[in-house]
């Protein structure tokens, strides 16, 4: 019967009800954009690295991956050593480079971006049409490289390794075949990119990049110390930082830290906000029924009634809200992350607002906790209202 | 006779802005079973305030209220909750039924509140309905009553649990004339049916029909006229019978 009449109450002024409940959502979604936003990117960082399977990276030292053009040379012999420790199960060495393609049908040339690499051990590509590199005269393209360069599948390209335009000279130049189109995890949204097995983009670097590399993936053996194998590697090969996916992550969240407490702080004003929307609503419905209360406590209805009868409608409002702002924020999340995505520089796949179903839930879960305390005030000043005086003021009024 | 009621010496002070009020001044009073004691006098005189000292709703500064046998004055606020449930049945002026339930949802109120099984409290809902002549307008709400009838829905409300005592304040007062006669007369036909009944009122006809006037006048009892004793075969307790 108390929840029949928390029910009714609600329904005695839908509009408003309806009103507040928008607002609740609305607050609910921007609550949990805030907290996809907060882990997102770092969730999403961490699917990259560890979809690559490898637990170390090595570059030169004093560098990050590929953020500059900095290279470690004799990386075979370093490939070698690396693969007969004990700790160690697989090396896949990386070159990262220019990639200059005359353009099919003119006389322009498309810039673009080549990777060096190990066909059996890399994890920077999934081919999608084709198929993967099998001899040092193939190439492996991304979408956008194809539809700049015009060529297709199958296509025998002439391609090279710098560009001198005013003379319109090539360096390192190569002519290989197109066998595949891949999906490149690391690559920004817009960028062309191809790979060629490793010994075909040293080569097309002449002596500068001979036997040299960027990066020297490291998978380990299941159950072994990373971090030992780490401090090892950098003891014995001082031209190399080794960065474990650990402490790739930690940088990465230092990097992301402002946008963190940007997100915690909207996140804790979306809370606050439906917190007292929830609070004025409940409060202005007591007030509304403040003689009916006093009669329901004359009649010898429970304090804890009255309180589970107001508490309730304030979860209600909650609930209601907090249901209708999660598909409300998985909406406006996916249109955001669209806008985001278009960030110069970024992964294609990397995402700003990534859906933890357990993290949403607790910020929903807080949102409603929120709903609960807001009901807490009116409905202790429902419960603990002076019946007589409160009948005689009704009377007056 | 069963006494149903004892009050002693009951006093109720409160401040006003500063300003202490003697609202009640050592009133004592009896009520025995069966009786229907009307509360007379001016506004402003303490009835209303004596009426709710009664029913537990308030606390006497002072003095002590004997209903059914427990000193209603000394309880806490869950025993005195419990006893506004069993132990009394109140009527107010405003009527204040819920106005999102029905006439029968706001009689099963209190029984739902006392835990009475949904089956039982629905059947007597029904009978209390149509004992103050509502049958008919148990699944309406009441904004579609009239003021008469939703008097006579909080009265089938206030018997709900049985209680020992009736309390009514000022239970024609927001009546006209012709449908404050019916409630009277439901009144009466409750009382004579056994229930024991005390009213407040200003309502000269209400006063003429109960059994006993009491005169209060500056927080005091100053007459107390029996105007229609008791038959012989008063009921023992007073509690409803319907």
């Amino acid at each position: 019967m108390i929840w029949r009449l928390a029910a009714a109450t609600l329904l005695r002024r839908r509009a408003r009800t309806a009103l507040t409940v928008a607002g609740v959502a609305v607050a609910a979604a921007m609550l949990l954009d805030m907290v996809m936003l907060g882990s997102g990117m770092r969730e999403s960082f961490r699917g990259f690295v560890e979809q690559q399977g490898f637990q170390l990276r090595l570059t030169p030292r004093g560098t990050m991956p590929f953020d500059s053009e900095a290279t470690v040379g004799g990386a075979a012999r370093l490939a070698d050593s690396l693969r007969a420790a004990p700790d160690i199960v697989a090396v896949a060495p990386l070159l990262g480079t220019k990639l200059f393609t005359p353009r099919a049908g003119d006389d322009s040339v498309v810039a673009g971006f080549l990777l060096g690499l190990d066909p059996a051990t890399q994890g920077d590509y999934v081919v999608v049409e084709g198929r993967d590199l099998a001899a040092d005269d193939e190439l492996v393209v991304n979408a956008n490289w194809l539809a700049a360069t015009g060529r297709r599948i199958g296509d025998t390209v002439r391609v090279a390794q710098g560009y001198e335009p005013q003379v319109r000279r090539f360096r390192g130049a190569r002519t290989l075949r197109v066998v595949g189109r891949a999906r490149f995890v690391m690559l920004a949204g817009g960028e062309r990119a191809a790979a060629v097995p490793l010994a075909t983009a040293q080569a097309m670097g002449g002596e500068t990049t001979r036997d040299r590399v960027s990066v020297l993936l490291v998978a380990t053996r299941p159950g072994a110390d990373v971090e030992a194998v780490r401090a090892r590697i950098e003891a014995g090969e001082p031209r190399v930082s080794a960065l474990s996916t650990a402490a790739a992550l930690k940088f990465v969240d230092e990097r992301l830290s402002y946008f963190r407490q940007l997100a915690f702080i909207l996140a804790s004003v979306s809370l606050a906000v439906g917190f007292l929307l929830v609070s004025t609503l409940v409060t202005v419905s007591v007030n509304e029924r403040i003689g009916e209360i006093a009669v329901m406590r004359a009649i010898g209805v429970a304090r804890g009634r009255i309180v589970a009868q107001v508490m309730g409608e304030g979860l209600v409002l909650s609930l209601a809200g907090a249901g209708l702002g999660l598909g409300l924020g998985l909406v406006t999340a996916h249109w955001l992350n669209g806008i985001l995505a278009a960030f110069p520089g970024l992964p294609a796949a990397f995402d700003f607002f990534r859906f933890e179903p357990s993290a949403a839930l607790r910020a929903l879960g807080l949102l409603v906790l929120c709903g609960l305390a807001a009901g807490a005030w009116p409905a202790w000043r429902a419960a603990t209202l002076p019946i007589a005086r409160t009948l005689r003021e009704e009377a007056v009024a | 006779m069963t006494l149903v009621l004892s009050a002693r010496d009951v006093r109720r002070d409160y401040p006003v802005a500063g300003t202490p009020v003697h609202a009640v001044r050592g009133i004592s009073l009896d009520v025995h079973a069966g009786e229907w004691v009307a509360i007379v006098g001016p506004s402003g005189c303490g009835k209303s305030t004596l009426l709710n000292l009664l029913g537990a709703i308030d606390r006497p500064s002072a003095g002590s209220i004997t209903i059914a046998g427990r000193d209603v004055a000394r309880l806490g606020d869950a025993e005195a909750t419990r006893f506004r449930l069993t132990g009394v049945g109140f009527v107010f002026q405003r009527f204040y039924l819920m106005p999102t339930l029905t006439a029968a949802e706001n009689v099963e109120l209190p029984m739902a509140e006392a835990k009475v099984p949904r089956v039982e409290r629905e059947a007597r809902a029904r009978e209390l309905l149509g004992y103050v002549g509502l049958a008919g307008r148990a699944d309406h709400r009441p904004f579609q009553l009239s003021g008469g009838e939703q008097q006579r829905v909080a009265i089938a409300r206030a018997l709900a649990n049985r209680p020992a005592l009736l309390l009514a304040d000022e239970p024609t007062g927001e009546l006209d004339a012709r449908t404050g006669t019916e409630v009277i007369a439901l009144l009466d036909r409750l009382n004579r049916d056994g229930t024991t009944i005390v009213t407040v009122t200003h309502d000269e006809e209400l006063a003429q029909a109960a059994r006993r006037v009491v005169h209060v006048r500056d927080g005091a009892i100053v007459d107390d006229v029996v105007r229609r004793p008791l038959p012989p075969a008063a009921p023992a307790d007073g509690a409803a019978r319907r």
